[in-house]
């Protein structure tokens, strides 16, 4: 089937949620009512009118062995009642030209049709055309939520998964370590890291304090690295049971004074760092406020090295 | 009181709207320009008052779990820093007061320091 949507962009790609998404993965076949009533041609609207009843349905396929003739709905039985006319058949009320779709066709192809025609449903053939389903919009509704619920389990296993890492694993000592490269002067990706180790965390299991701690103190780590150093450096971020170590280090220039760096409102931060909000003097003593164990050692040949360790609750260790 | 009534009382001019404002409540709220003091002072679920709109203030808030921005004075952050306001679910508001008015306004409408 051609379709008439004009082709989208990408900004417009992004934009596109879940259940549209879904709308093109289902088929008609997955979503419809399997169970079909249909009526025969050559009963009468009186019979038709008691069917509607029993199976409190509003419309019902007319069809020959499986072979789809037409559709009758509760307008055409109202038509009939109108006419005083019920005991014609239900060939001479229904609808043979009917509108119907495949069931290997994708959902939103139905509901092109639904809008289309305004439509109450839609026969469903299969590839000889024999009747297989119908489809209301209701059915619709029924099996996007239905999808949605499995992705939502699915990614409900994956989180039970991640935060049972530890427990999955049997070994003397298991740490999962994480490693980002953050470039000299690279704003624009500022808190990347941090805010992806803090994302890691609660993945993981921390709890959300655990994990805004360490996101605060990578970050400012992280920032150090982006305004102070002379190539950037390295955030190596240790994950085990009962500790997070996080360490951050740098090729240079290195420290001269570090009790002077840690002494709060202290800071090198030129005035085009400090524009930026940067240069508070508040970093390395934030950091020490965030995490249990905190080491700074540096030195004018070799560079900076940040250490810093959280300990788990040992009531509440991750996995 | 949610988000939604603090910008139509303050007349703030929506720039990155991710997530429905009256959906959101703020209680409490903080102001600095030095994201250093923000990563010490801000609570979750603050609003953050600030003239600073370089897109640095996107990652704080983020990792903060802060909601909402309000940039004051005109200050105009770039559309980088916009979309990734949307791509963080983080609302940023503009508007033409300087903080001290805007804190204030807050202030008087119930937004208060609360306890670290």
């Amino acid at each position: 089937m051609v379709s008439d949507k004009p082709l989208i962009t990408d900004d417009e790609a992004a934009k596109i949620t879940r259940v549209e998404e879904l709308a093109y993965e289902l088929t008609v076949g997955e979503v419809m009512t399997k169970k079909v009533f249909a009526l025969r041609p050559e009963q009468t609207m009186r019979e038709a009118l008691d069917e509607f009843k029993k199976f409190r349905i509003s419309g019902a396929p007319v069809a020959i062995d499986g072979n789809l003739c037409g559709i009758l709905s509760i307008e055409d039985l109202i038509r009939s009642l109108r006419d005083g006319r019920i005991d014609l058949t239900v060939a001479d009320y229904m609808t043979s030209n009917v509108i119907t779709v495949k069931q290997e066709d994708q959902v939103i192809e139905a509901l092109k049709l639904f809008v289309k025609w305004n439509l109450g449903r839609l026969p469903v053939l299969d590839s000889s055309n024999k009747l297989v389903g119908i489809l209301t919009k209701g059915d619709i509704t029924n099996g996007l939520l239905k999808a949605l619920q499995k992705d939502f389990e699915a990614e409900e296993l994956i989180r039970y998964r991640a935060s049972h890492l530890f427990e999955d694993i049997v070994s003397d000592r298991s740490t999962l370590t994480l490693r980002y490269n953050v470039k000299k002067n690279d704003f624009s990706r500022g808190g990347a890291a941090s805010n992806n180790i803090k994302k890691a965390l609660l993945r993981l299991g921390a709890s959300p304090q655990v994990a805004r701690r360490c996101g605060i103190a990578v970050y400012e780590a992280e920032m150090n690295l982006i305004i102070h150093t002379n190539h950037g450096g390295v955030l190596r971020v240790e994950i085990e049971p009962d500790r997070i170590t996080m360490e951050a280090y740098d090729d240079g220039p290195g420290i001269p004074d570090i009790s002077l760096a840690m002494k709060p409102g202290y800071s090198t931060a030129p005035p085009e760092i400090r524009a930026m909000g940067f240069g508070a003097g508040m970093g390395l003593v934030n950091i020490k406020s965030c995490v249990d164990e905190m080491n700074l050692s540096s030195s004018l040949d070799r560079g900076t090295n940040l250490y810093m360790v959280m300990h788990l609750d040992k009531s509440k260790p991750l996995a | 009181m949610n988000l939604k009534e603090i910008q139509d009382q303050l007349q703030l001019k929506p720039l990155a709207v991710p997530i429905s404002p009256d959906s959101i409540e703020i209680r409490t709220g903080y102001t600095s320009d030095m994201l250093s003091c923000v990563m010490t002072g801000a609570l979750s679920g603050s609003i953050w008052v600030t003239l600073m709109a370089h897109n640095n203030i996107i990652a704080v808030a983020s990792l903060l779990d802060i909601p909402a921005i309000i940039i004051t004075e005109n200050a105009q952050p770039d559309e980088h820093t916009l979309a990734r306001a949307n791509e963080k679910e983080i609302a940023i508001f503009s508007t033409p007061k300087p903080t001290f008015e805007i804190v204030g306004r807050l202030w008087e409408m119930g937004v208060r320091a609360e306890e670290t």
